[in-house]
């Protein structure tokens, strides 16, 4: 059964994976990114707070991220359709888990900006910095290192979410393991695509952390 | 020269109240607080810990909004500056910190590139400057360290390097030699002496270290439970102190006083 038909599936589900959990993490980040500083910043502690928008956004994020993901990808099928034009296949899979990584990177991105040192953006302050300004340079500055764990720890759970988009033919190695592992029975082949699943969620943390560290000045 | 006696005040703090309030009830930091200080000055303000010191000075650049009463900075009256004229009217007003707050992901040159770059000067121009301020304190060969490679007497000379890029008229500082041994600050001192001399910027400088004020101040304001004790040069007030407060302050600061001494003239 380890025929060259076999390992091409293989191949083409590691790059289905890998296409959705990269574009969807980007996409993801698109509209997470500004959302977790718009929590940051406008949180009571926050360099503008703002508490009916603050409130407002933590409701949403609260909302969406107890949803569960399968639920989701049901939910949103008609906007999928609208936007890909179809509701299978690893494109579409990008719109659903784009909707489910957005609330869970704006978490992410508030609680790296809020472990910027406060002193430090009072200096900012001080030396007459917009608030714009200090977004860009000191809080995303500073938190850099933060954030690329954030990203790391994102592209492990999207990945894992892509998995769970086989269920309704979503395409990619989750795909493959639940036709050929639960519904034909070839325990070999799920397994493989297990292994397979695990080696990549290791890799892109093994990178996630070695370049956090490498960016990272604050200990000798 | 205007006989205007306000002319020559750069600070000017009238009936300063900063209260805080949290829910059971609220904290007076700073009462009634009046003074004034001259260009060209180096003025102490001393206190015990929780006296409002730090309150006071950073009212003086509004990082802390005061409760009622009026803070006038070159005749300007900051409560009553717009968002974005307060912003500009900051990068004149410099301030430095216990604990330096430089950004630890930049290098020390970029660090000093910040204040250039928050003004929007061009990248070749704000790098040529940040190495010249960093000569002038004496640090050109640590440009591409970050501040955890350099002893807390350097980052003190990187965040002063800094502060100047923005060629302030006032430079607070905020308890900026209370994390450094005797040593390192006798020489942060020197410089800030230094700095007052040749680019004649005013220094106001919050302290709970008699030496300190003894070492560069011209004035002396002394503070206590928020209260402003008394002001006067640093010989007036430091020889003939009135107020109990400051003797409690001054005569417990002078390390050779006895105990004993320093009860005979408390009384």
């Amino acid at each position: 059964m380890w025929d060259k038909a076999m390992i091409d599936m293989l191949l083409e589900g590691i790059k289905d994976t890998l296409y959705m959990t990269l574009l969807s993490t980007f996409f993801g980040y698109v509209l997470g990114l500004p959302l977790g500083i718009a929590l940051a910043v406008t949180d009571k502690e926050g360099i503008q707070p703002n508490a009916v928008i603050y409130r407002i956004l933590d409701f949403i994020v609260n909302i969406v991220r107890s949803i569960p993901f399968l639920i989701l990808l049901i939910l949103v099928i008609p906007l999928t359709r609208a936007l890909v034009g179809k509701s299978y296949g690893p494109t579409a899979t990008i719109v659903p888990l784009t909707l489910a990584a957005a609330p869970f990177i704006g978490r992410m991105v508030e609680s790296s900006l809020k472990e910027v040192d406060h002193g430090v953006i009072e200096a900012a302050i001080s030396m007459g910095a917009r608030t714009r300004t200090i977004i860009t340079k000191v809080l995303i500055g500073e938190s850099r290192t933060s954030l690329l764990v954030g990203v790391t720890i994102v592209l492990g759970t999207v990945l894992g979410y892509s998995a769970m988009a086989g269920v309704v033919g979503g395409g990619g190695l989750g795909d493959i393991a639940i036709r050929y592992g639960y519904y034909r029975y070839e325990t070999e082949v799920m397994i493989v695509t297990l292994v397979i699943i695990v080696v990549l969620v290791q890799l892109l943390q093994w990178l996630g952390m070695l370049l956090s560290r490498k960016l990272d000045h604050r200990k000798k | 020269m205007s006989n205007d006696n306000n002319h020559n005040k750069i600070i000017r703090v009238e009936n300063l109240t900063k209260t805080f309030e949290s829910k059971k009830d609220s904290l007076h930091a700073l009462k009634d607080v009046s003074f004034s200080i001259e260009k060209g000055d180096i003025y102490g303000i001393i206190g015990l810990s929780g006296a409002g010191k730090s309150t006071l000075v950073r009212c003086l650049n509004l990082l802390e909004k005061p409760t009622s009463g009026k803070v006038i900075v070159k005749d300007k009256d900051l409560l009553a500056l717009s968002k974005e004229e307060l912003r500009l009217e900051r990068q004149k007003i410099g301030m430095i910190f216990q604990h330096f707050n430089l950004l630890a992901q930049r290098t020390v040159l970029d660090n000093i590139c910040l204040p250039l770059e928050i003004r929007g000067i061009p990248k070749k121009e704000r790098q040529a400057k940040a190495m010249e301020l960093l000569k002038s304190v004496g640090l050109e060969s640590k440009s591409g360290a970050y501040p955890s490679q350099l002893s807390g007497g350097q980052q003190q000379r990187v965040a002063i390097a800094r502060v100047l890029a923005n060629e302030p008229d006032i430079l607070l500082c905020d308890e900026a030699t209370s994390a450094l041994d005797p040593q390192t600050t006798k020489t942060i001192l020197d410089l800030l002496l230094d700095i007052n001399r040749q680019l004649g910027i005013t220094i106001v400088v919050i302290t709970h270290e008699m030496r300190v004020v003894k070492e560069i101040c011209k004035h002396v304001a002394v503070l206590d439970e928020g209260i402003l004790q008394e002001t006067g040069t640093v010989s007036e007030v430091f020889t003939n102190p009135r107020t109990h407060a400051a003797k409690r302050l001054i005569y417990m600061g002078l390390s050779e006083e006895t105990e004993e001494e320093v009860a005979k003239h408390v009384g």
